[in-house]
């Protein structure tokens, strides 16, 4: 029986006490949950651990496998330090459904069927929105319903290919597919929809910001993700995802260098990075996918500490826009140098995690020959030092002097970020710690003192570009537009017309309603009306009173009508 | 003067002259380091000398460019979504 238990029941449990206890008792689920997580994900032996019948599909909660378990491991990683990082200043109801959140990613880790995949997805998308709405301004509250409205459209389209899938199959089994019919297309649009994929990359800008300097750790983390890993168990090698992947890059990149807020920029630089392990799932070979899942790896952690870093500056200061912003390193000089490792590493420097891990999606463009892919990578490498890597942090910490004083990190976020910074430095140094994790067996050697000669050329000399283009990238307080403009404005303003149409079609009927009505009473008036009543003027056609002869007359008439039209 | 030494060191002109000093000379080092260590390219162009620095600056201006270009299309005030969503 305990086999049926995912791991992600614990996270359920954590989601569930919290509520419950109080203070340090509190903290201590907080903190306690995610590592049981932890410990409970390696106890998860490959293969599936049991299988219910339910309606008739083998139904099994729980299989293992090296990525899902890479993929569970740093899940629960990130609920720990997002725990830590978050548990004196956010409330409980934001807790509690941070860990529900998670709950659903390490669901999705060891679903072993499209079934019980499908019901974790759904657990993510209701409390990740909750958590959008966590950030408690109006404009959370609007983001996070076209957040939802967004996530539950992209479940309706997955379920649907599911449904397909597995009246075509008869089989609910999670198996590499390829996007050949309608039913696959489905699955796989279901899926790109939470990976961010054109063109509906806006949702994750728009939301992700909105949300409280700690919500935004946990949103970091875990919906793109998860989708990475769908792809990886389901789309493996499907060549459209090549080029899906390196839009999302170049997308990333631009509406990046183009943004004002903060934590807009990192996320559209989520968009940017999974755009790189999209790209590595098309690719398909066994580098590639280790390339996919150790970039994801490390990105999570990365990312989280730069949405960290930038959460403390909202948290101190209030403010998360460039314009704003700048000459914190004064006063926030660790928060500072967070934001810097987690910066570096993102740009993939030489030993940091970035390094190590991206790298392996080049490699393998290059074993495919795939020189085009390849230069793309190369340039976006640099592209992401330029929006993610310096200016991130020169905007935020460095630039002009914003005149803010604020004080450094409280010890709990202070420490959740060195977490961090500690793993992306440790896989930097040490790279087999996350080779070893990996699905396929690792052939590849990151250091070479050529390839980190080239990618200090390719890097130092996008430095050079920033400071140089610096009077180009001038920040405005302005907001791009997106692709959800066609529904934030026109849907908007179609719905409008579409609105004033029906009010006009329906003041019409009103109108001819009304005037219906009272020809109806005149005509009851004019044949029908009481001539006994007092007021009654004797005028109702059938109402009045008629003389014997006419009487006669009418009888005789209808009469004889009836004879007549007895006999046709 | 007085107002140089108050402001964090980091920050003097002094220092940001060192800087820009300092960082040529590593941008020169890397490429010129290429004749010690030499770059195995994959696809030829990439071998070619200072290929990673010409590539990464061009690419960066170019992206640059176009984040720019787009920026006069798509560029809107902070409260352009405001009227839409208030009334909703």
């Amino acid at each position: 029986m305990t086999d049926l238990l995912s791991p992600a029941l614990w996270m359920v449990l954590g989601a569930l006490l919290i509520p419950v206890f109080r203070g340090h008792l509190r903290t201590a689920v907080l903190l306690g949950i995610p590592l049981l997580t932890l410990w409970s994900v390696w106890q998860v032996a490959d293969g599936v651990s049991g299988t219910v019948t339910f309606l008739e599909y083998a139904i099994e909660p729980v299989e293992g496998s090296p990525v899902r378990r890479l993929f569970a491991t740093v899940f629960a990683m990130m609920a720990f330090l997002g725990g830590l990082y978050a548990f004196k200043t956010a409330k409980w109801f934001e807790l509690s459904a941070a860990y529900a959140y998670a709950a659903g990613a390490i669901g999705v880790c060891f679903a072993g069927d499209l079934i019980t995949l499908f019901l974790y997805w759904e657990l993510m998308a209701l409390f990740s929105t909750v958590l959008v709405w966590c950030g408690g301004t109006p404009a959370a509250r609007a983001a996070g319903i076209r957040y939802a409205i967004m996530h539950l459209l992209g479940g309706v389209i997955l379920k649907v290919g599911i449904e397909g899938v597995v009246i075509s199959t008869g089989s609910v089994q999670i198996v590499p597919m390829l996007a050949t019919d309608f039913n696959t297309w489905m699955i796989l649009i279901g899926i790109l929809i939470n990976a961010a994929a054109p063109p509906v990359s806006a949702w994750l800008s728009d939301a992700y910001p909105e949300s409280s300097h700690t919500g935004s750790v946990f949103l970091s983390a875990f919906t793109t993700k998860t989708a990475v890993l769908a792809l990886l168990m389901l789309f493996p090698g499907e060549q459209v995802l090549i080029w899906i992947g390196l839009y999302m890059i170049m997308y990333g990149i631009v509406f990046a260098l183009l943004e004002n807020d903060a934590r807009r920029i990192l996320a559209y630089s989520i968009v940017n990075q999974v755009g790189f392990m999209v790209c590595a799932i098309g690719i398909g070979t066994q580098m590639a996918l280790n390339g996919a899942a150790a970039h994801a790896f490390a990105h999570i952690i990365y990312k989280a500490l730069l949405f960290m870093s930038a959460g403390v500056v909202l948290y101190r200061t209030g403010k998360s826009r460039c314009t704003d912003l700048g000459g914190l390193f004064r006063t926030m000089p660790l928060t500072t140098i967070m934001g810097i490792i987690g910066a570096l590493s993102i740009s993939s420097f030489p030993l940091t995690s970035g390094f190590t891990t991206k790298t392996m999606i080049s490699q393998a463009a290059v074993d495919e020959q795939l020189m085009v892919v390849y230069l793309l990578l190369t340039a976006a490498s640099a592209g992401v030092f330029l929006h993610a890597g310096i200016k991130f942090p020169w905007f935020v910490f460095f630039q002009k002097d914003s005149g803010l004083r604020p004080k450094d990190a409280p010890w709990n976020m202070a420490l959740a970020m060195g977490g961090c910074a500690f793993i992306c430095i440790l896989l930097g140094v040490a790279p087999g710690l996350i080779y070893q994790l990996l699905p396929y067996p690792v052939n590849y050697e990151p250091y070479s003192a050529y390839k980190v000669l080239f990618y200090l050329q390719l890097l130092l000399f996008s430095g050079l570009a920033f400071f140089i283009l610096l009077p180009l990238m001038k920040r405005t307080e302005t907001i791009s537009l997106d692709t959800d403009w066609f529904w934030r404005r026109l849907g908007h303003a179609g719905w409008g017309v579409v609105e004033r149409l029906m009010a006009s079609v329906s003041d019409k009927a009103e109108r001819a309603g009304a005037a219906a009505i009272d020809y109806g009473n005149y005509m009851a008036r004019r044949y029908l009306s009481n001539p006994h009543a007092e007021d009654s003027l004797e005028t109702s056609v059938f109402g009045r009173s008629w003389t014997i002869g006419t009487t006669a007359l009418w009888i005789t008439i209808l009469l004889s009508g009836y004879t007549f039209a007895y006999y046709i | 003067m007085n107002q140089e030494n108050s402001d964090h060191w980091l920050v003097r002109p002094k220092t940001i002259r060192g800087m820009w000093i300092g960082g040529s000379v590593l941008l020169a080092l890397t490429v010129v380091l290429q004749l010690v260590v030499p770059i195995k390219g994959y696809f030829g162009v990439d071998g070619w000398f200072g290929f990673g620095a010409a590539f990464g600056f061009v690419a960066c201006l170019l992206m640059v460019l176009v984040a720019k270009g787009l920026g006069y299309v798509l560029k809107r005030r902070e409260d352009y979504y405001q009227d839409s969503e208030e009334s909703s």
